[in-house]
């Protein structure tokens, strides 16, 4: 199974692994990781599994769809590197990807 | 005082189809909702967004569901109590007496709460001292726009509240548009005319810029903004308003005494009923084993809650199950029986 390390605000460090096909917020949700609300379940329409991804893996993973940039405009400090971890599924390509958690969702 | 059997927290799809219910079995009921509409997420969030399992309903947006769940309330006399949010829940005997924050008191056996994942409360800058200035020289709504004339406003946002305001404004102030990057999300013709202000040099905008601090003693005097590439800019501006849209938060119902987890209200599966006698929880605020959080499931939930308010509400009357189709009474509810 891919492995997915979170770090919190507070910088700990969780490393998982999560299965194939479900999303980094699901990941986070399923294993009690603080800080990742994903209020409206991974429609895509509240911002609050905001997350920075690590340089290195953002090429990697699927464009932004149009409703996603939409929606980090009401991000708490959205950045360049920011995703909702709801977009991101989980696959082979992105095992040891790196996701900070800011330090708010909202 | 307000007497009713049941109050209903939350006028979403969920709130809605249970006042649906709750008059079908005979209870009268009101609704309270933070939001100055009636549709909860469905209106606030996502009114253009299509769905596609509401059983019997092969597609619909979230404002036609939301038109068709009104539509089918026409029959009752439903009180909305909008832009009121609850704030307060007390026991008094046999009765929870529950006060909002326009200070209307309600008296009522069964409060059910649809309130979706909490209510609806608009997004902050993030910099601490912006707090502050809050109500005063820093807004996230527009009350009196007189205030205005004549200052310098500078706009956050992208959307269409952000945009509508800068072009309103643009007209007796001095506006600053700033936005996190180029693109808008709001109605073409708005940003069409936006960029018209802009080249008139009506409005200043400035691109992928966000807030870094504010500035001031009794009032905002200028504010910083950073640019993606770290620049800052030094801003004078009387006014500051920010439009980031709507965050949900769970708010007062968290001091309730009843048992959550993880922002969600636990509840049996037979009455939906919470921690608390009489007070009962559906739709997406509720978890239980296998909970799902679709529209479907809170109809559900409703439909189940109602039967419980029953009991409380005429407890010297017994529950008879009724299909529409075949009863007498519930045709005479529904205005197509004399």
């Amino acid at each position: 199974m891919p492995k997915i390390t979170y770090i919190t605000h507070d910088k700990q460090s969780h490393t998982i692994e999560v299965s194939t096909g479900l999303t980094v917020m699901e990941g986070a949700v399923q294993n009690d990781i603080p800080g990742i609300d994903a209020d409206c379940g991974g429609g895509m329409a509240c911002a609050t599994c905001h997350v920075y991804v690590k340089e290195d893996w953002l090429n990697k993973l699927p464009k932004k769809e149009e409703g996603e940039e939409d929606m980090l405009d009401m991000a708490f400090e959205p950045k360049t590197n920011s995703r909702l971890s709801c977009q991101l599924i989980v696959s082979d390509e992105i095992d040891g990807i790196i996701v900070n958690i800011p330090s708010k969702q909202a | 005082m307000n007497k009713t059997d049941a109050l209903i927290i939350g006028a979403g799809p969920t709130g809605l189809f249970t006042a649906h219910q709750l008059k079908l079995i005979g209870l009268n009921c009101e609704i309270v909702d933070n939001l100055d509409k009636i549709g909860g997420q469905c209106i606030e969030l996502y009114p253009d967004k299509p769905i596609y399992d509401i059983p019997a309903v092969p597609e619909c947006t979230a404002e036609q569901l939301t038109n068709n769940l009104i539509n089918q309330l026409k029959p009752f006399n439903i009180k909305f109590h909008l832009s009121d949010r609850v704030e307060e829940v007390k026991k008094d005997n046999e009765n929870w007496i529950v006060k909002t924050s326009n200070g209307k008191i309600f008296s009522t056996p069964n409060i059910v709460i649809a309130g979706g994942v909490g209510s609806f409360e608009p997004r902050k800058f993030s910099p601490k001292e912006c707090e502050k200035f809050e109500n005063k020289s820093l807004f996230y709504m527009v009350k009196d726009k007189a205030i205005f004339d004549e200052k310098i406003v500078t706009i956050f946002g992208g959307g269409d509240s952000a945009l509508d305001w800068a072009v309103e404004l643009s007209k007796n102030s001095k506006v600053n548009l700033i936005h996190r990057r180029n693109e808008f999300r709001a109605a073409q013709s708005t940003v069409d005319k936006v960029h018209e202000l802009v080249k008139a040099g009506k409005i200043n905008l400035y691109t992928k810029y966000q807030m870094k601090s504010v500035n001031g003693s009794k009032n905002i005097e200028s504010i910083e903004i950073k640019h993606d590439n770290d620049e800052i800019k030094n801003i004078k501006t009387d006014y500051v308003l920010g439009f980031f849209g709507l965050i949900m938060q769970l708010g007062p119902i968290a001091n309730w005494g009843l048992n959550i987890n993880k922002k969600n209200i636990e509840v049996d599966t037979e009455k939906f009923e919470t921690n608390q006698k009489g007070i009962y929880a559906v739709g997406d605020i509720c978890t239980y084993p296998g909970k799902l959080k679709l529209i479907l499931s809170g109809f559900h939930e409703g439909a189940l809650a109602a039967r419980a308010c029953f009991k409380l509400a005429r407890p010297n009357e017994k529950y008879r199950f009724e299909f529409t189709t075949t009863s007498s009474n519930l045709l005479k509810r529904l205005g197509k029986k004399e």
